[in-house]
């Protein structure tokens, strides 16, 4: 088990300084990182000249790249647009969004799974063929225009949520987004709980438990839910990145203000360090995910953990 | 009588059209008792004992008719419920693959003790304790350590003895054993079987015993039913069988038994194939393989003849084919 | 499985998922996508009839199939309004009168006005122009690119396979709306192939993955141990043999893979990165709209329905053909 942990982590370090690199050269090389340094208007020749000598942009980028991971590594990640510290602006923008896309997980787990469970056991009928297609409508829209909808429905029209969220974001007022956060990733989960479980169903060791003369309920929970999680896990492990950058355009149409509406600011400002910042930090978050989604799949699956 | 099967017909709705599995079998155990039950694959051994068992998959499977009388009473009758607690309690089931037959996430430990904690309501821990005396007396070594560890973990004959100490938990009064050492290497399956047979005798269980390896089944039955296409075609004690087959599949079936004292002959085969079950060859559904066939075989299903006494064979030359030998 | 091998993770999402964009595989793999042949049906029945190839098997099932039918019907109806929408409206998406911005439908403009007075149905019609090109250029380059390095990883294994297996985990660690802000912030020209060339991009892996699985599926088949013990060269085996049946889980996932393309040119189009005016696009005219969305829903509905219904049709489509070619759902 501790064998396989490490074994993990180090094969994690190549993808997390490739990954960061390819993000800083497409920020670097692809845009001008004190374009947005001297306010809305372009800086003159002078200053440019002197911004760059002070941030190292004269250098190689290869090692602008390595300065910038030292720094990192020592918890400078640089200065934002309007001055304040990167990381200050992490300190109150990833709250929200570890919120925001736990509320989202939440979803997944709970409707996602359930949905999954119910109509994986009643394959073919009404119930299945329903949800069934309703998961690929889901899948069709896309997030934005669920979210847009929604916040014209509930928002607007009914009165019943606030339309934009108020700075806080309080967990009340995360629900709504947490769901169309949720949405895309919830029906892939509906349909893989759904096809792992109809799949585990007809399996030998559930006709045993059968036989066995255990109760339905615990035929289905204790043998074959158990067994039909193992990949619904991993892809919940693997959404987590995935839902941390959707989060941008959720945040958009809420008005949330979390990691995605500073990396929309840092973008539009073209602030290089605000960028990469939130980006290292959430290529950190994927990396670890997936780390505890391996070790979660070693919990649940014994053959691996004896491996 | 423990088991008796009536007339029991059981059919499979596929996309292309009705599979007759079962078509009328008829066969019955008494305590103590071991049935073997032979044929090749396609011929509806398993899926009847599937529906003694209560476990058939439903749909596709359908049973379409007869009883199956369980000390007297007709459990095609009762209510699910009450089929789940004879499960386990009073009939159990040990499967051929016992790597996939076990649960891959559960301890073989808490796979044994399920069966006390749910139909008797044990504790755990004393769950436990009865885990690692069954373990024990399947002649599991150190069960007490082992009790933790999971299936894959285990030596295919060890699981196969884990899969039988899960049937025997509960002293049930019949044991289905669907191919229980098919799946093993040939010198671990004498010990399982040897196994199998002395706790039979110990607990006076009734098993049946599925297979389609004639070897097996002559140092442990008593009595014979082949199946072919769905029905029982000969059934006889187990040493008349040997001795004179009133069947001419059965005969075929133990001429192909490699021999050792018979060197230097070739191997005989059964010509062709088994049949498709939603084509049923009309008539005698082994006639389009059958050595013996004549034209009422094409026409006419030969009824279960009386040879005598204890024996029967569902074919219309049963005494031509006694006689040949 | 000792180790979840990341190639072989039939739902590693990472890229191309969430965010309303992408995740092709998670749909294309949720059945578990396993299109090699399994003989025979259930117990006895054996083989019915004569045996048939994969390919006129699943045409079998498609035709038959209601969802293939009008998935197909939606999409031939998209792309042949994207090559002629003058068939379907006589008025030009960019003569737009201010003068009439925001008003509902009317007789001759069935959607109403957007917020610069266009014609809402004229803008839905051309549209799909856009929608259709990004969908299909993108799919096409990264089934290219993706089936080509994944297929020859697979095939030659070892070194260039660890390799590519690394660059990709390295890919699929970019949440895709996230490259696409960053990569696309900085482009100017208003074209589609920026667009087009970051979903190539990003999307490679996700087919170079199913490309490499499929390979080392059908290399391990036994008629291509014979032909490589036969003496057949390498580019032989690969298109005679290995090529034709590894290409048939590429076309599910591509397929379904474009539908959501279309999403994600939307989605980026949306998020003011994507396409620029004046090119029309759905995403563009559903961002614009949304501004407007209390006092002119329908602004908002049409492109967005427009839109729904395209990816729609492509999923469908995508999920039919894989269950055609999928026998063990039979």
């Amino acid at each position: 088990m501790g064998r396989y942990v490490i074994r993990r982590l180090l094969q994690m370090i190549p993808v997390f300084f490739g990954t960061t690199l390819l993000i800083f050269l497409m920020v670097n090389v692809m845009g001008d990182p004190i374009a947005g340094l001297c306010g809305d208007r372009q800086c003159d020749p002078a200053t440019a000249a002197q911004l760059r000598t002070e941030f190292g942009l004269d250098k190689p980028v290869w090692q602008q790249y390595l300065t910038y991971m030292g720094n990192v590594f020592t918890g400078d990640f640089g200065t934002a647009f309007n001055g304040q510290k990167v990381t200050e602006l992490m300190a109150t923008a990833f709250p929200i969004t570890i919120r925001l896309t736990l509320i989202a997980i939440v979803f997944e787990v709970v409707i996602g799974i359930t949905l999954g469970v119910v109509t994986g056991l009643r394959r073919g009928r009404p119930v299945d063929t329903g949800v069934l297609i309703l998961t690929l409508v889901v899948i069709s829209v896309p997030t934005f225009v669920t979210g847009l909808l929604l916040q014209l429905l509930l928002g607007v029209e009914w009165g019943i949520i606030k339309p934009s969220v108020s700075p806080q974001a309080p967990v009340d007022e995360l629900i709504v987004p947490g769901l169309v956060l949720a949405s895309v990733s919830l029906a892939y989960v509906t349909r893989l709980t759904r096809t792992s479980i109809a799949e585990n169903a007809r399996a030998d060791y559930v006709r045993t438990a059968v036989a066995k003369g255990l109760p339905r309920r615990r035929v289905v929970v204790r043998h074959l839910l158990r067994n039909s999680l193992i990949p619904v896990v991993t892809f919940i492990g693997t959404d987590v990145g995935a839902l941390m950058g959707g989060a941008i355009v959720t945040e958009r149409i809420f008005n949330i203000h979390g990691v995605g509406y500073q990396l929309y600011q840092g973008i539009l400002r073209q602030n290089t360090q605000t960028v990469v910042g939130f980006v290292t930090v959430l290529v950190l978050v994927f990396l670890a995910a997936n780390l505890i989604v391996d070790l979660l799949y070693a919990v649940l699956d014994p053959r691996i953990r004896y491996a | 009588m423990l088991l008796e099967v009536r007339d029991l017909h059981v059919e499979f709705h596929t996309r292309d059209g009705v599979a007759k599995a079962v078509n009328g079998v008829n066969y019955s155990v008494a305590e103590g008792e071991t049935l073997a039950v032979l044929g090749e694959s396609g011929s509806g051994k398993s899926v009847t004992a599937q529906a003694i068992m209560g476990i058939l998959d439903m749909p596709p499977g359908r049973i379409s008719g007869g009883q199956v009388l369980f000390k007297d009473r007709d459990l095609l009758t009762l209510k699910n419920e009450e089929r789940r607690k004879i499960r386990g309690q009073e009939m159990a089931m040990i499967f051929q693959d016992a790597l996939s037959s076990l649960n891959p996430v559960l301890s073989v430990g808490q796979q044994l003790g399920e069966m006390f904690v749910v139909h008797r309501g044990m504790s755990r821990k004393d769950a436990k304790t009865r885990s690692i005396e069954l373990m024990d007396r399947v002649r599991i070594p150190a069960a007490k350590e082992r009790v933790g560890n999971f299936p894959h973990q285990f030596s295919g004959g060890m699981r196969q003895r884990i899969m039988i100490a899960m049937a025997m938990a509960l002293e049930p009064s019949l044991i289905i054993a669907d191919e229980p050492t098919t799946a093993l290497d040939v010198t671990v399956q004498a010990q399982v079987m040897e196994l199998l047979a002395e706790l039979q005798r110990e607990l006076d269980m009734g098993l049946i015993l599925i297979t389609h390896d004639l070897g097996v089944v002559a140092d442990v039955a008593d009595k014979i039913a082949v199946m072919y296409a769905g029905r029982i075609v000969e059934t006889s004690p187990v040493h008349d069988i040997y001795r004179a087959p009133a069947h001419p599949y059965t005969k075929g079936l133990l001429r192909s038994i490699p021999r050792l004292d018979q060197k230097g002959q070739d191997l005989y085969a059964i010509k062709g194939l088994p049949p498709n079950l939603l084509h049923i060859p009309p008539g005698c559904a082994f006639h389009p393989r059958c050595p013996m066939a004549q034209a009422v075989c094409r026409t006419d299903v030969p009824p279960l003849y009386t040879v005598d006494e204890n024996r029967r064979s569902a074919c219309h030359f049963w005494k031509e084919t006694l006689d040949a030998r | 499985m000792p180790e979840q091998q990341p190639w072989d993770d039939a739902s590693g999402s990472g890229a191309i998922s969430g965010a309303g964009a992408g995740g092709a595989m998670d749909l294309a793999m949720d059945e578990g996508t396993t299109l090699e042949k399994t003989p025979g049906g259930p117990e006895g029945t054996g083989p019915a009839g004569k045996p048939r190839s994969l390919w006129s098997d699943a045409w079998r099932d498609l035709r038959r199939n209601p969802v293939f039918i009008i998935s197909g019907l939606v999409i031939l109806f998209l792309v042949i309004i994207s090559i002629w929408p003058q068939l379907i409206t006589d008025l030009d998406p960019l003569d737009c009168d201010l003068a009439k911005a925001q008003e509902g439908s009317q007789p001759g403009h069935p959607f109403g006005f957007d917020g610069q007075g266009c014609d809402v149905y004229t803008r839905t019609v051309y549209g799909a122009r856009t929608s259709v090109t990004v969908g299909v250029c993108s799919t096409l380059g990264v089934s290219l690119l993706g089936g080509v390095l994944g297929g020859l990883a697979g095939f030659f294994g070892g070194t260039w396979d660890a390799i590519l297996s690394r660059v990709t985990d390295v890919f699929f660690g970019i949440p895709v709306v996230l490259g696409g802000l960053v990569f696309l912030s900085v482009v100017t020209s208003s074209t589609v192939w920026p667009v087009i060339g970051f979903i190539v991009l990003l999307g490679w892996p996700q087919i170079a993955r199913i490309a490499r699985g499929s390979v080392i599926t059908a290399k391990q088949n036994d008629y291509v141990q014979a032909a490589r013990a036969l003496g057949a060269s390498n580019g032989r085996m690969m298109l005679r043999h290995i090529a034709p049946n590894a290409v048939a889980p590429v076309i599910v996932v591509a397929t379904i893979a474009l539908g959501t393309y279309i999403s994600l040119e939307a989605t980026l189009s949306y998020l003011g990165v994507g396409l620029k005016p004046p090119t029309v696009s759905w995403g563009i005219d559903i961002s614009a709209a949304s501004q407007y969305v209390r006092n002119a829903p329908h602004m908002l509905l049409w492109p967005a329905g427009a839109l729904a219904v395209t990816v729609l049709a492509f999923i469908m489509l995508g999920d039919a053909v894989r269950d055609a070619l999928d026998p063990k759902l039979r």
